[in-house]
């Protein structure tokens, strides 16, 4: 690859914008974020993760992004898990093992539910005001 | 069929011992009775964290926030706002300010964070530089190279207040400065990552979850100082923190970010790692440098401070982990708009990692000047299984203890060592009524001894003694001249120890003298733990009147030290008890008494 410039580098981050926009509750991307920093590999993050994608396949489910990110900060809650689906609200989902990581995928992105007694709240408002 | 509306209640131990299960099973029929079940679906969450306040609901999407809501409170909420949409305004949070809350979002409880540091932390793929980029990555170098000279770089640093979040706060502008004005034809920036505290990882998490945000603040260093170098120090014992930093200096060379003329200016930098082999010591500045360049990892005296000579005798600049992640930030958004953040003399915010005997233990980061019962009681939900709040430690080995007394003490890098502890890395434990002081402080001379490096004398010898001394305190072989002995060393390792490590190690133990002298009292003079964490000083017996002879106790006896007949009470051999306490645990008439 060649040597970046500054336009290619507002090209990339203008484009990668608009990718991410289209990742929220308001258009058709589903997201499942689990947290895999050291903290949540610890607590099973990484059996969670498979046994999510491997549910997904299973149900043969479309048009779901599963990524991984860093430490969320709910280290009581680990594995800790995001989900963003279209028309519905984004909830962050504490003490994930492998069952209920495959109950998100059959009752949150099959069937439209929310779990019960899984949810935790986001620590912080994302970003500096 | 997605539903509608999603009414979610607090399902925590606080709010459903205040009739929540009863609120669930009214909201429940309210919805089935209003026939919206397909419309409305009812969630149990686990603990907001505003127990004080619940039970709570919370209504999404629009993220309405009730309070203390009752059972009968579920038909209005029900009728006036899942059915015509208004809000039930008695039951919104009011803080009796100007408006009510009615979202939460709005509330101040929820909003005692701030994240500068993690800003990108748990949100974007560590491993995507593309993800990066999307969240205004690279961006604060772009300005950095094009708009903005090396002088005016260090300013805007300068102006922001920032100070080093490795411990000592040494304002990081002024570092910078130093570095940039001697002449060299190699200068290096070193990013400390040999974060090394016992309880803190603030900055392996930073590491793991935003690699990219602290390269990008050594190339800014790069080109405001005029280095083309840059080293991350980081301990071997962080191997994802290791992958994760190889993925993303690869994904920068690939795109050239990294490397020589970078995004076609005249600027060339690039960043190596080197693994520090786990010795605490290896923070220390000059120590690091010593490891990097092959020798043993032991301080020098200062100066000549590594600003002016180094790395291979170069100009080198050393910040912290978390100093870096700053950078980017104060850099787009300016130094003003950092220095707003913050105290008088601590600016911006700090990451803490809440350990300990805390409800939410947790990855955390507030603005200086917080207090520790916001941190704590709010954001940390409180102490565990409802114990009593005995003290806070901050800065592990250097650092010292919090009593209560000073929970509102606003937290920042004066009033801390006003109180006799100091900011430190940000490691937080909580302790409760259950931890002996004494004890604690013993880990923690237990830690530095290990990890002196045995240069100097008032260390090597100093730090030893002092353990030997709390040991012989916690055996309950200490006598009264044993805090005068304490007193004194501490004093002579503060002053006369070569480096950070030894001038700090004693801390734990003034700070405790200071604030806990009773509890050392007690293990002295009545050779008492009212911790019973120390297990010499206690005494195991069973009370005979209690006792039913159920056996449990003599079952459970690793050492057979208990006796007695079947339905009979039975008895504890003193000399062959171990003090292990397993038969105070598993009696269940509470008849083997600890004292």
């Amino acid at each position: 690859m060649k040597k970046m410039t500054l336009d290619d580098l507002r090209k990339l981050r203008q484009q990668k914008k608009d990718e991410l926009d289209k990742r929220g509750p308001d258009n058709k991307t589903t997201q499942v974020t689990v947290g895999m920093g050291t903290c949540g590999v610890a607590a099973g993050a990484k059996e969670t993760l498979s046994a999510i994608t491997d549910e997904i396949e299973k149900l043969k489910i479309k048009a779901v992004l599963v990524r991984q990110t860093g430490c969320m900060g709910l280290c009581h809650a680990e594995p800790t898990v995001e989900v963003t689906a279209p028309g519905m609200p984004t909830v962050i989902y504490g003490k994930v093992d492998a069952s209920i990581g495959r109950k998100i995928v059959t009752d949150h992105l099959a069937g439209k539910r929310l779990l019960d007694n899984q949810i935790c709240d986001k620590p912080a408002a994302d970003i500096v005001r | 069929m997605a539903y509608k509306h999603y009414i979610l209640v607090c399902g925590g131990t606080s709010c459903d011992s205040n009739q929540g299960a009863k609120l669930s099973e009214s909201l429940k029929k309210e919805i089935e009775s209003a026939g919206l079940a397909n419309d409305t679906q009812l969630v149990r969450t686990g603990c907001f964290g505003f127990c004080e306040k619940g039970p709570i609901v919370k209504i999404l999407p629009e993220g309405t926030f009730y309070v203390q809501v009752k059972p009968e409170d579920a038909k209005a909420i029900v009728a006036e706002h899942i059915v015509k949409g208004n809000k039930v305004t008695r039951l919104l949070y009011d803080n009796k300010q100007s408006k009510l809350h009615v979202n939460i979002n709005d509330i101040d409880f929820y909003q005692k964070q701030f994240r500068i540091v993690l800003r990108n932390c748990g949100v974007i793929d560590p491993d995507s530089i593309d993800e990066y980029i999307a969240r205004d990555g690279y961006a604060a170098l772009e300005k950095a190279l094009f708009e903005m000279t090396p002088e005016t770089i260090i300013k805007e640093i300068d102006k922001s207040g920032l100070r080093g979040r490795g411990g000592a706060g040494f304002p990081t502008g002024k570092k910078w400065q130093f570095s940039r004005g001697v002449q060299a034809d190699q200068k290096y920036i070193i990013c400390n990552a040999d974060e090394g505290d016992p309880g803190a990882y603030m900055d392996r998490s930073t590491l793991e979850g935003d690699p990219h945000s602290v390269m990008e603040a050594m190339m800014i260093a790069g080109r405001a100082v005029g280095a083309s170098k840059g080293i991350i120090y980081i301990r071997a014992e962080y191997p994802l923190a290791i992958k994760r930093l190889e993925t993303a200096i690869g994904q920068s060379r690939k795109y050239g970010l990294l490397g020589t003329k970078i995004l076609g200016s005249d600027f060339n930098f690039d960043i190596e790692m080197r693994f520090g082999a786990g010795a605490f010591v290896c923070g220390e500045e000059t120590a690091l440098i010593a490891s990097i360049e092959g020798n043993r990892g032991m301080p020098t005296p200062r100066p000549p401070f590594p600003a002016v000579k180094g790395l291979w005798g170069k100009p080198t600049v050393i910040n912290n982990v978390e100093t870096l992640a700053n950078v980017p930030m104060i850099i787009l958004k300016g130094g003003d708009w950092f220095s707003r953040i913050g105290t008088a003399t601590s600016k911006g915010t700090k990451v803490f990692a809440l350990t300990g005997k805390i409800k939410n233990s947790g990855l955390i980061e507030v603005p200086m000047g917080t207090t520790l019962r916001e941190i704590i009681f709010d954001i940390g939900g409180g102490i565990r299984d409802g114990k009593k709040f005995k003290a806070a430690q901050t800065g592990g080995p250097s650092g010292g203890v919090i009593p209560p007394e000073f929970l509102d003490t606003p937290i920042d890098y004066e009033t801390l060592s006003k109180i006799g502890s100091i900011m430190g890395s940000g490691g937080l434990i909580v302790m409760d009524e259950d931890d002996c002081i004494v004890d604690v402080v013993k880990f923690y001379l237990d830690f530095t001894v290990d990890e002196s490096c045995g240069k100097c004398a008032p260390c090597r010898i100093g730090g030893r003694t002092l353990h030997n001394t709390l040991v012989r305190i916690t055996d309950g072989k200490g006598e009264t001249a044993d805090i005068d002995q304490l007193k004194t060393i501490s004093q002579a390792m503060q002053r006369a120890s070569l480096c950070g490590l030894g001038q700090t190690a004693p801390n734990p133990i003034i700070s405790t003298l200071r604030y806990f002298m009773d509890e050392y009292k007690e293990h002295i003079d009545s050779k008492k733990c009212r911790a019973g964490k120390c297990k010499n000083l206690l005494c195991y017996t069973i009370n005979p009147e209690k006792c039913v002879g159920c056996t449990a106790c003599a079952r459970v006896c690793p050492a057979a030290a208990i006796t007695g007949e079947r339905k009979k009470a039975h008895v504890i051999d003193p000399a062959k008890c171990i003090k292990c306490g397993q038969c105070h645990d598993v009696c269940k008439f509470s008849a083997v008494l600890r004292s």
